[in-house]
């Protein structure tokens, strides 16, 4: 702060070379898992098992937060109702506002917090414990025993997960709706129906997919470059939670106008 | 044979290593003196290619390191064992896996039987019983984490041993226990092995020669006996600080 006020052009300086550091560093990461796929005897059966810890290890909390999500949404629509619409709207707002943005990026979050958090400590604990150091000691790639299984379980597992967030959020949804709003099972199905799109669901598990590269991605680039010991550790996996949940905003806006305003 | 031609090493303002020249023959253990914090283990990783040196060469059998195609450095890496100051065992895997890491042609590492057989062999050679090969990391002493942290460094049959504070946070009973290893492991493998260490009782007991690192420098490279003889100011104030009698030595 000292140099932002006494020197901005050096403070300036200073941000925009550590930008450009970043971004190399964060290319030859990406280079380097292009290069670790060949070795898939390495990575496939770690890729199973991080699959398996993320879909079986958050599906609890994904179904608990976009069920009461999906709830929520049904409550507040059956507060803000004019009984001038007809009823079968409610089917296509529920359904809409949850598949199109709601169920990915609810998921995206939640798992940004549980999965990106994990990455980052876990990689940032094994740089500052030099097992990373060991591993490359030992002749071996770090992307293919570290980096690929944890980036494609992520981009598995979180479309998939943001696909049951979305149907565990409508069936909520269309629960509570029912007890606020004398809808019938027949006016909400017409509704979900009316004006629904195949697009809607591929552009969920399209956006599902983007926001799974953000959760693996940038935690896993902090965690490998992690500095300082604990201290180091406990900043990374801050860094990594709040850095891809603004990258998962952003892309949640930038491929709202790339893919439905276009 | 590993040489090392000027080497120069800074972070950010400081430097650690200012112009090192350092010769490990075959076959010999050489052993890496200096007080903590003088880049001992700074120049141990420039060795395998953990770091980059800023000026000068780290040359392997004739090969120089920084300037290694990624390949060849991997391959180069498969002929070194590095033991590492605290183990480096990974965390989430029991000993017979990490062991098992160890073994870097990926023939041997695919062969379930061959690794069964060798991951035992390396226990034994460092003093462990077979059945600490279900144990995690976590479930180990100090002293049994750093001769599994050996153990795998020896698995792949390497050429040069590096290591690295072998005996640091150990008690003086395990500390031996380990120096003894390390003399024992050298003997019987016919390995190249540099040792950095702070501990001068142990580097007189298992090193052929003997290395001082201060500032920067090697200030002395030489036998023990060399070494005791050294007028160095250096040299015989690193000796008195860390004991009076060198007569065991002999």
């Amino acid at each position: 702060m000292t140099l932002l006020v006494l020197k901005p052009p050096q403070f300036l300086g200073r941000l925009v070379m550590g930008a450009f550091a970043h971004v190399g560093r964060f290319s030859l990461l990406v280079l380097e898992l292009g290069r670790g796929m060949a070795e898939w005897r390495i990575w496939l059966p770690r890729t199973m098992t991080e699959a398996y810890n993320i879909g079986v290890g958050s599906l609890f909390i994904v179904l608990l937060i976009s069920g009461f999500a999906g709830g929520v949404t049904a409550l507040q629509a059956g507060y803000q109702w004019q009984s001038s619409l007809p009823m079968y709207v409610l089917g296509t707002l529920i359904v809409s506002s949850i598949v199109l943005e709601l169920g990915p990026v609810l998921t995206a979050l939640i798992l940004a917090g549980r999965i990106g958090a994990r990455y980052a400590a876990e990689l940032g604990t094994m740089r500052v414990t030099e097992q990373i150091d060991a591993l490359e000691s030992l002749g071996r790639s770090p992307a293919s025993h570290l980096l690929i299984p944890r980036v494609l379980a992520g981009l598995l597992m979180i479309p998939v997960l943001t696909v049951f967030a979305n149907v565990m959020a409508v069936v909520a949804g269309w629960f509570l709706v029912k007890q606020v709003l004398p809808i019938t099972d027949a006016d909400f199905v017409y509704g979900m129906q009316y004006y629904w799109r195949d697009f809607d669901g591929w552009y969920s598990i399209i956006k599902a997919f983007f926001f799974a590269g953000a959760i693996t991605l940038i935690p896993c680039y902090v965690g490998f470059n992690t500095k300082q010991g604990a201290e180091g550790v406990g900043r990374a996996t801050t860094t990594a939670v709040v850095n891809a949940s603004v990258l998962i905003l952003l892309l949640d806006v930038l491929l709202a106008k790339i893919l439905l305003n276009n | 044979m590993i040489e090392i031609q000027g080497l120069r090493k800074r972070f950010g303002e400081l430097v650690v290593l200012d112009g090192v020249d350092f010769e490990v023959r075959e076959g010999e253990t050489i052993a890496l003196l200096g007080p903590s914090g003088t880049g001992k283990s700074v120049l141990l990783k420039h060795i395998i290619g953990l770091l980059h040196p800023d000026e000068g060469r780290v040359l392997v059998d004739g090969l120089d390191v920084a300037m290694l195609p990624r390949d060849e450095l991997a391959t180069l890496r498969r002929t070194i064992g590095y033991v590492f100051q605290n183990g480096a065992l990974f965390d989430s895997m029991n000993v017979f896996e990490n062991i098992r890491l160890g073994l870097t042609d990926p023939k041997q590492y695919n062969d379930k039987d061959y690794c069964q057989e060798r991951v035992a062999q390396c226990l034994a050679l460092v003093n462990l019983s077979p059945d600490t090969q279900k144990k995690l990391p976590a479930e180990l002493s100090g002293g049994m984490r750093k001769r599994v942290g050996i153990a795998r460094a020896i698995a792949g049959a390497p050429k040069y041993l590096l290591y690295d504070e072998p005996t640091s946070g150990l008690d003086p009973v395990n500390a031996d226990i380990i120096d003894g290893l390390v003399k024992r492991l050298d003997n019987e493998l016919g390995v190249t092995s540099v040792m950095v260490t702070h501990d001068v009782r142990g580097a007189f007991r298992v090193a052929d020669r003997i290395a001082l690192l201060m500032k920067g420098c090697i200030v002395l490279q030489g036998t023990k006996e060399e070494f005791l003889a050294s007028e160095k100011p250096e040299v015989k104030a690193f000796l008195e600080r860390d004991f009076d009698d060198t007569s065991f030595a002999a």
